[in-house]
């Protein structure tokens, strides 16, 4: 659905935000995207979207490059920011007006969705707190049923019961035709919702895998004693030390996100290369 | 629904789905919830309860009726029972026995021991039905 090849990227040339990155994306899936601040997630976002260009490669929608920004790609695609603008109307005057550029918008799901996150459908944006706009934002971008939806951050700022209902939301609206990217820095919000880890680091995605993919070849532990194990990246608690290692037992540990995002940004060749050898098979 | 770290989420929502199926709570030909309701009752990913879906028809508990659904098998019950089983011989009655030989316990004595547990479950359904006849 999505493919992104030999990207190159930058803000400024003397430094480089993407080099020769290659992604591919399919319908179906929820996506987790996760990188340092300032590795480029929020840009490579906006590439997908059509919102910023790529030097060089390019970033396909169903084979379309979604920076000639076609009515066709832009219909069935919805990006969520991370941060929020509202103009000061309702969500109903909202609607109104933006509602008819989305084809498979359904104003029932809408309401539903609003509903369901408490926001009052006749209240003046520009009055609700951000977490409200960003809930309202979220309803009507899961109510556009575009089979590309592309979401910043989109747990910050929202609260308890709202992350409960978010996770509820956006596994009702999954479905074979849909792709579902996020990025967050919120591991904890949404570790048992996405099927496949994306970690962007040093210029490129380091980490493309499902989630059975990955705790199948890695185990995630605390151990007293590591030796006699392949060890692929350990970090010292009290209680012993704390480790990815390769899995050989076909044990299952629950994976932490955490501590892989650690491993893999910490440039862990050794991770890598245990990942290496099947990234690339389907 | 909390999840356990040390078995995968999609093997504890088909022992979820077991143990409806167990506790009489879904019988034979009974629908159970979508794939999209279970995830959204659980909070996760729509793929990881096809998973469990999938590993339960696999195992002939639960099987699908084009357009209307999965249901639980009219041996459903049978076959979770025979599924735990076999998983309780395999699994977890070498560590039984393991701990067994250790601390030197004979069989006699968990066999006693097991008979008062039986006792007191007797009892307790007894009560629970002596209430419910109550009200």
């Amino acid at each position: 659905m999505i493919q992104i090849s030999n990207l190159n990227f930058s803000y400024n040339s003397r430094k480089p935000l993407f080099k020769n990155l290659n992604l591919s994306l399919k319908a179906g899936h929820i996506y987790g995207l996760l990188g340092k601040n300032g590795a480029g997630k929020s840009t490579l976002l906006k590439n997908i979207a059509g919102l910023a260009f790529p030097q060089s490669g390019h970033c396909l929608i169903n084979g379309t490059k979604s920076s000639k920004r076609l009515v066709s790609t832009l219909q069935d695609l919805y990006f969520i920011a991370e941060e929020v603008h509202v103009p000061a109307l309702t969500p109903g005057q909202f609607l109104a007006r933006t509602a008819s550029f989305y084809p498979a918008f359904s104003i029932t799901d809408f309401y539903s969705y609003l509903k369901i996150l408490d926001i009052d459908p006749d209240l003046l944006m520009t009055r609700m707190s951000y977490g409200q706009q960003k809930k309202m934002i979220i309803a009507f971008g899961l109510a556009t049923n575009t089979s590309v939806l592309i979401l910043d951050e989109p747990t910050n700022g929202l609260d308890i019961p709202s992350k409960v209902q978010f996770r509820k939301l956006i596994a009702s609206v999954l479905n074979d035709e849909r792709c579902i990217i996020i990025s967050t820095h919120q591991v904890r919000d949404l570790d048992s919702l996405i099927d496949t880890v994306l970690i962007l680091d040093d210029h490129r995605i380091v980490i493309e895998n499902s989630i059975d993919e990955l705790t199948e070849k890695l185990f995630f532990g605390i151990f007293k004693e590591l030796t006699g194990m392949n060890v692929l990246y350990e970090e010292e608690t009290l209680v012993g030390k704390y480790a990815i290692v390769q899995n050989t037992t076909g044990k299952y540990g629950k994976m932490d996100l955490e501590l892989l995002f650690n491993a893999a940004t910490t440039n862990s060749s050794k991770l890598l290369n245990a990942l290496k050898p099947s990234t690339n098979h389907e | 629904m909390e999840f356990k770290d040390n078995e995968a989420i999609y093997l504890q929502i088909a022992a979820f789905v077991s143990d409806q199926i167990l506790m009489g709570k879904w019988p034979g030909g009974q629908k159970i919830p979508s794939v999209r309701d279970m995830a959204i009752e659980l909070e996760v990913n729509p793929n990881t309860v096809m998973r469990s879906y999938e590993f339960l028809q696999g195992l002939e508990i639960i099987y699908n009726k084009r357009g209307l659904g999965l249901f639980v098998a009219d041996d459903g019950f049978d076959k979770v029972k025979a599924y735990r089983k076999e998983n309780f011989v395999r699994q977890n009655l070498p560590e039984l026995f393991k701990n067994m030989y250790l601390l030197g316990i004979s069989i006699d004595e968990i066999s006693l021991q097991y008979q008062h547990f039986q006792a007191q479950q007797n009892n307790e359904l007894n009560q629970a039905s002596n209430d419910e006849n109550k009200q």
